[in-house]
């Protein structure tokens, strides 16, 4: 009977080639919008843990509460202790060092009268042990635009629209005015190395990147560092894990005394993350909702899976003896199989676009000029595991729902009923 | 005497319309034997098929009894009365009713895939179903490709193939002309003699009339004449 059913199918097309139609449409706009916002938000993530939050961040307390200042007065003692600290409680996670600091860039001419200065933001990061990665977290060599990166402490890397506002070149000197963690005055001249562009409004207007050690030396922090920034050595963040950590860690300072002991701040609590957090974890949901009630709405109000044209058919089979029950489990077992194939098209359609939007993506940096948060510059879809699955739950849950709809109608007309709607 | 199949007693169906009891049978007294050929004849509304459909329990009486092949109507549940339909009743009805998408031979078929029959089975009863109404060099055409008079033979073997005992015709003639009116009847009056099929009709059609044994003329929903050659 049901291979018979579905020759039936087969051969009516509307029947047949619009329900899966519809189908893979719904599950192909599933899979590709949670596809793709899920990519441009988890790459909001990313792009944050890399710049900026790391996965959690270690500082002194009155640090994070003043961190707006880059206040590097409130900066972290005894880094190595802690860090030794950290690798043996946290053995998931890697830790790495970074100085933020402020300061003003001044370009001076051969008598040393300076041509022109403006004010900079700091980065002291590691660029010379290659074990911690940072190179390649900030993604350094792929953002370079002109010159190289430091192979020199006293080198210094400038964001290439600082170095425009400048005007400067790689090659030339430039020296450094701030202050110490002491507050004394420092200067300290630097050799451009190159120029960089983060493709992030907020870092390329007037960052300077110089080597952590150094930064550590002239700033006279010591063993000391503004941030301790830990990144889960599986790349990923992993949001309960960090919650955990963060809980763990900070409960062993709680009672302390020290107003400047350390805290550990997960990236969901920094820079407002959390929403985004949430939203990854259920925007596939929310989507997927929506389309299983918009898309068993419409198969079922336009009667493709139901209607009095299937209701001859419902009528004869039921002339000829087949029970309500049976009719109605073929109805549905027949739109499992609709709900699949559409499924698997809209998939195959859905995760080829999302591969595509990976690989290309869509450049919005000249809409982002003005932005203050962190944002990736190229939105890009991002084809993970789940979205395999996703496309399927609306896939079928919507041709069940609509055939539920559609064959209440077997069951609450009286048979005779039926057999007068076909007496037309 | 042949064996009675059908007995109706005080049947009687009602509806309510705008809060009020409507009747569409009103207790009628019927029995039918085995390999009648019968007519039950009145104008539109007169509970024509309303009687055929309470016979073929796709409807329930509301009052009396309609007890078929020596099962009460009434009491049957969903299962119960398709199992009813698909081992003893078969039905045609006014309009042809073929599955647009499926062969000749296919729409026959269908009748047949609820038993379980082997695939040569089947085809052997169906292609005898389709001789018996002369459609066998019609099997692999649709419907589309029909006439209204072939296609009524192509429900009239959808109803014989499984050799139901009762066979149920709700106006067959209704859409036909004379000649298709005609040819068929004669056909289901060879099936009626070859296989003792039982035959209940419902119709107005004057051409029926002289095919018939036995007559029952309904009006309002109920018996008024009835009349046997
Ligand atoms: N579901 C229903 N609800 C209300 N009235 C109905 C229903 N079915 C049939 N009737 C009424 O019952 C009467 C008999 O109908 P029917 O048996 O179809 O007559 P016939 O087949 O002789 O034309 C008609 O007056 C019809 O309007
Ligand atoms: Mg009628």
């Amino acid at each position: 009977m049901i291979k018979f059913i579905i020759k039936g199918i087969l051969r009516d097309r509307s029947k047949s080639i619009i329900p899966i139609c519809v189908i893979s449409l719904g599950v192909f706009i599933t899979v590709f919008m949670t596809g793709f916002v899920k990519g441009v938000l988890s790459e909001m993530l990313t792009t944050n843990a890399n710049l900026d939050t790391g996965h959690v961040k270690v500082m002194t307390k009155p640090y994070y509460e003043n961190k707006d200042q880059i206040p590097i007065d409130l900066a972290l003692l005894e880094l190595s202790s802690i860090t030794q600290d950290l690798v043996s409680k946290f053995p998931d996670i890697s830790w790495v060092p970074r100085i933020k600091f402020g300061g003003i860039l001044d370009v001076p001419d051969a008598s040393g009268e300076t041509i022109i200065q403006g004010p900079g933001l700091g980065l002291g990061i590691n660029l010379f042990d290659t074990s911690k990665g940072e190179i390649e977290r900030l993604s350094l060599k792929k953002s370079l635009i002109s010159g190289s990166i430091p192979k020199e402490p006293n080198e210094i890397l400038l964001s290439h629209d600082f170095s425009k506002k400048l005007n400067i070149k790689p090659g030339r000197e430039v020296t450094f005015f701030g202050s110490t963690m002491e507050g004394s005055m420092v200067f300290e001249t630097f050799i451009m190395s190159g120029t960089i562009r983060f493709g992030n409004p907020v870092l390329d207007r007037s960052t300077f990147i110089i080597d952590f050690t150094m930064a550590q030396k002239i700033l006279d922090m010591g063993d000391g560092t503004g941030e301790l920034l830990g990144y889960f050595k599986t790349n990923f963040y992993e949001d309960s894990k960090a919650l955990k950590a963060e809980y763990a860690f900070n409960e062993t300072y709680k009672k302390s005394e020290d107003e400047f002991a350390p805290l550990m701040v997960s990236l969901r609590n920094q820079n407002d993350l959390g929403t985004t957090i949430d939203l990854v974890g259920s925007f596939g949901s929310i989507f997927v909702s929506i389309f299983v009630i918009a898309m068993s709405m419409v198969l079922w109000n336009t009667g493709l899976i139901g209607g009095l044209r299937r209701y001859q058919e419902f009528g004869i089979r039921l002339a000829i003896g087949e029970s309500k029950n049976h009719v109605y489990f073929l109805l549905l077992l027949e739109s499992f199989i609709i709900g699949l194939i559409g499924s698997f098209i809209g998939t195959f359609f859905g995760i080829l676009s999302c591969y595509y939007m990976q690989e290309t993506g869509i450049d919005i940096q000249d809409a982002l000029s003005n932005s203050a948060v962190i944002f990736p510059t190229v939105l890009k879809a991002k084809v993970t595991n789940d979205l395999f699955l996703i496309g399927f739950i609306p896939g079928l849950l919507a041709m069940f729902f609509g055939s539920s709809l559609a064959g209440r109608g077997i069951f609450k007309r009286s048979t005779a009923r039926l057999f007068k709607e076909l007496e037309v | 005497m042949n064996r009675e199949i059908i007995n109706l007693k005080n049947l009687s169906k009602s509806y309510n319309i705008a809060g009020k009891p409507f009747y569409a049978l009103k207790e009628v007294n019927l029995s039918f034997v085995e390999g009648e050929f019968t007519g039950i004849v009145g104008p539109s509304g007169s509970g024509k098929t309303t009687l055929l459909n309470i016979i073929g329990s796709l409807d329930s009486p509301s009052g009396g009894e309609a007890i078929v092949l020596e099962k009460n109507i009434s009491s049957l549940n969903h299962s119960e009365s398709a199992r009813l339909r698909n081992y003893n009743i078969g039905f045609i009805f006014q309009v042809f009713n073929l599955l647009p998408v499926y062969t000749v031979y296919e729409n026959v078929e269908f009748a047949l895939l609820l038993q379980n029959f082997s695939q040569d089975e089947r085809k052997k009863l169906v292609l005898q179903a389709l001789e018996w109404v002369g459609l066998e060099n019609h099997k692999d055409k649709k419907p589309d490709k029909l006439s209204g008079g072939e296609s009524q033979r192509v429900a009239i073997a959808r109803a014989i193939v499984k050799k139901p005992k009762i066979l149920l015709a709700d106006e067959p003639t209704a859409n036909l002309d004379a000649e298709n009116a005609h040819s068929i009847l004669k056909t289901m009056k060879k099936i009626n003699k070859e296989l003792g099929t039982t035959f209940i009709f419902s119709t107005h059609d004057e051409k029926v009339m002289k095919y018939l044994n036995r007559t029952i003329i309904l009006k309002d929903g109920n018996i008024e004449k009835e009349t046997k050659k």
